[in-house]
């Protein structure tokens, strides 16, 4: 591995699960899967002394180091960066927002495509975490699980035969894993369908959650589904029953709730779209909040063929470079939120008027 | 409309769809609003808070209750008082030694008690092991505190031979 201590290199580019492509992908963003590990023979974190998180955090890197296929995997030291490169990593879903305000030895391990990290020192030791694009949970599976056998082949888990895979938190035990679908719901919220159809969802052992950061559920319309539990089922049961039961009901759900829009009404829909990409398009300053609603709207817009020269991948990268501390990391200076909303309106009248620059990749 | 938990005009109306009552609808200012969003997970803390409640409602007295808080792990010197606040456990041991206390909690998060995923392909250390390993690291720090090297690079040899060798193996990520 190598020590990365200069983001700016991220900041340049996307990751690979905001390229709007793989399936259901006008809908589902992104699948992350989560396992949360812990070394035998030390105090989960709650109980580490300083001496013990730099011990973990030594050992698990230079564990990490033997294997070859990580020579190339940038790893950063959290506590050495500053606010703005911590909230730029949660921003990207790199690292939680519990790490980045966490205290004392703490690190993350980025694969350069960003399909996955590894968290060292986060509430548990380990917490290992990959991402796609769209609905596709099982190959997102297969890579967590070859990534989590090399690491077991390097470091002694805390497993109980009874209890599985041994967790700080007892939500999280057994298999440590959290299945999370980041969803799109902007018909269901519109026809205000969307309380209804969550209530439904609570019966069956998953959690709805608005997405994190500057905007509220409201603006952004984005909602991840996550499994509850995480004991008795085995990883594939958990799987299917967030891939293939939950989500493809929702998904159907948001389908009428769009046809049911363009039937009753394209034009005003069409109105509506355009005027939120004109917006977008033309704005001097813009906070994060309408930033994200807008945004949401075009996005639907994209997705139902009404506007047809945006593509879907700038809209999601949208979303994620326009929060605070992507601005300021590609201003190379902190800004008051002032300068950031004239930042950001200038940022997406580049990314968004004129043809040619519709299409062109974000930098 | 004020901020729920400030004077500040409320700005941000989430609805919070976790709650086990049902749809619980936030008022929150700009600041308030970004520290609920930025939580991410539902907080275990609340879910373990809930289930304890419901499982500490079940017949337990005042007595047994405050006995029970008392209660200490040998190895990481959490108390079941700090794991009811923190909904943090301290150690890998805490699993075993408050087996019967955590059962109706797990009961009631994961409706199971079972694990029947995937297990390391390494023979697990026991319980038992795990503890040694925890106990041997504390002596090994007092060790070199108290520049007692040969001690300290005896009781290293004892940690290295329960960890046992990292395996190697030419896995493709």
């Amino acid at each position: 591995m190598k020590e990365a201590t200069d983001l700016s290199v991220l900041v340049q580019k996307s990751g690979e699960w905001l390229r709007g492509t793989g399936p259901e992908s006008d809908i589902v963003i992104s699948s992350r899967i989560r396992l949360a590990r812990n070394l035998a023979g030390f105090p989960f974190i709650r109980k580490c002394s300083p001496e013990d998180r730099e011990k973990i955090e030594r050992q698990v890197r230079s564990r990490l180091e033997n294997l070859p296929e990580w020579d190339e995997i940038p790893y950063v030291d959290i506590a050495t960066l500053s606010e703005v490169d911590r909230q730029f990593l949660v921003e990207r879903q790199l690292i939680s927002r519990e790490i980045a305000d966490s205290e004392g030895s703490r690190a993350v391990a980025i694969d350069p495509s960003e399909q996955y990290s590894v968290m060292i020192n986060e509430e548990d030791h380990l917490r290992i975490q990959v991402m796609h694009s769209g609905l596709d949970l099982l190959s997102a599976w297969e890579q967590i699980d070859r990534i989590d056998d090399a690491i077991e082949g390097e470091v002694l888990y805390a497993f109980h035969s009874k209890f599985g895979y041994l967790t700080a938190c007892p939500t999280n035990v057994g298999t440590g894993l959290r299945v999370s679908v980041m969803l799109h719901l902007p018909g269901l919220v519109i026809t205000q369908q969307i309380e209804k159809v969550f209530r439904s969802m609570q019966r069956i052992n998953v959690t709805v959650r608005g997405l994190y950061g500057e905007g509220s559920q409201y603006t952004g319309d984005f909602y991840q589904v996550s499994n509850q539990v995480t004991l008795g089922h085995t990883e594939q049961e958990l799987l299917e029953m967030v891939g293939q039961e939950v989500v493809p009901r929702i998904i159907d759900y948001e389908r009428k709730a769009r046809e049911f829009l363009i039937d009753k009404g394209q034009q005003d829909l069409h109105d509506d779209v355009s005027r939120a990409l004109g917006i977008l398009s033309t704005a001097r300053k813009i906070s994060s909040e309408e930033t994200m609603h807008y945004l949401s709207k075009v996005r639907m817009g994209v997705n139902l063929g009404l506007i047809d020269d945006v593509q879907l991948a700038t809209i999601n990268k949208l979303f994620i470079h326009t929060q605070p501390a992507h601005l300021q990391k590609l201003h190379g200076r902190v800004l008051t939120t002032s300068d950031r909303n004239v930042q950001r309106a200038s940022y997406l009248q580049r990314h968004l008027c004129g043809p040619a620059d519709r299409t062109d990749e974000l930098n | 409309m004020k901020c729920q938990y400030c004077d500040k005009p409320a700005t941000f109306h989430i609805t919070e769809l976790t709650e086990p009552d049902g749809p619980q609808v936030l008022h929150l200012c700009e600041q308030h609003a970004r520290n609920v969003l930025q939580k991410g997970e539902p907080t275990p803390v609340s879910s373990v808070a809930g289930a304890l409640a419901k499982q500490l409602q079940l017949g337990q007295t005042k007595e047994e209750l405050r006995k029970l808080d008392q209660k200490e792990c040998p190895v990481c010197g959490i108390t079941f008082f700090e794991f009811r606040n923190s909904g943090r456990l301290g150690c890998p041991l805490d699993y075993d030694f408050f087996e019967a206390d955590l059962k109706p909690l797990l009961l009631n998060i994961h409706d199971s008690l079972e694990h029947t995923g995937k297990r390391p392909t390494r023979a697990a250390a026991t319980a038992d092991s795990q503890a040694d390993l925890i106990r041997l690291r504390k002596e090994m720090e007092a060790a070199v505190d108290r520049e007692e090297y040969e001690r300290a690079s005896e009781l290293r040899d004892q940690i290295n031979a329960i960890q046992g060798e990292p395996k190697r193996r030419g896995n493709a990520i």
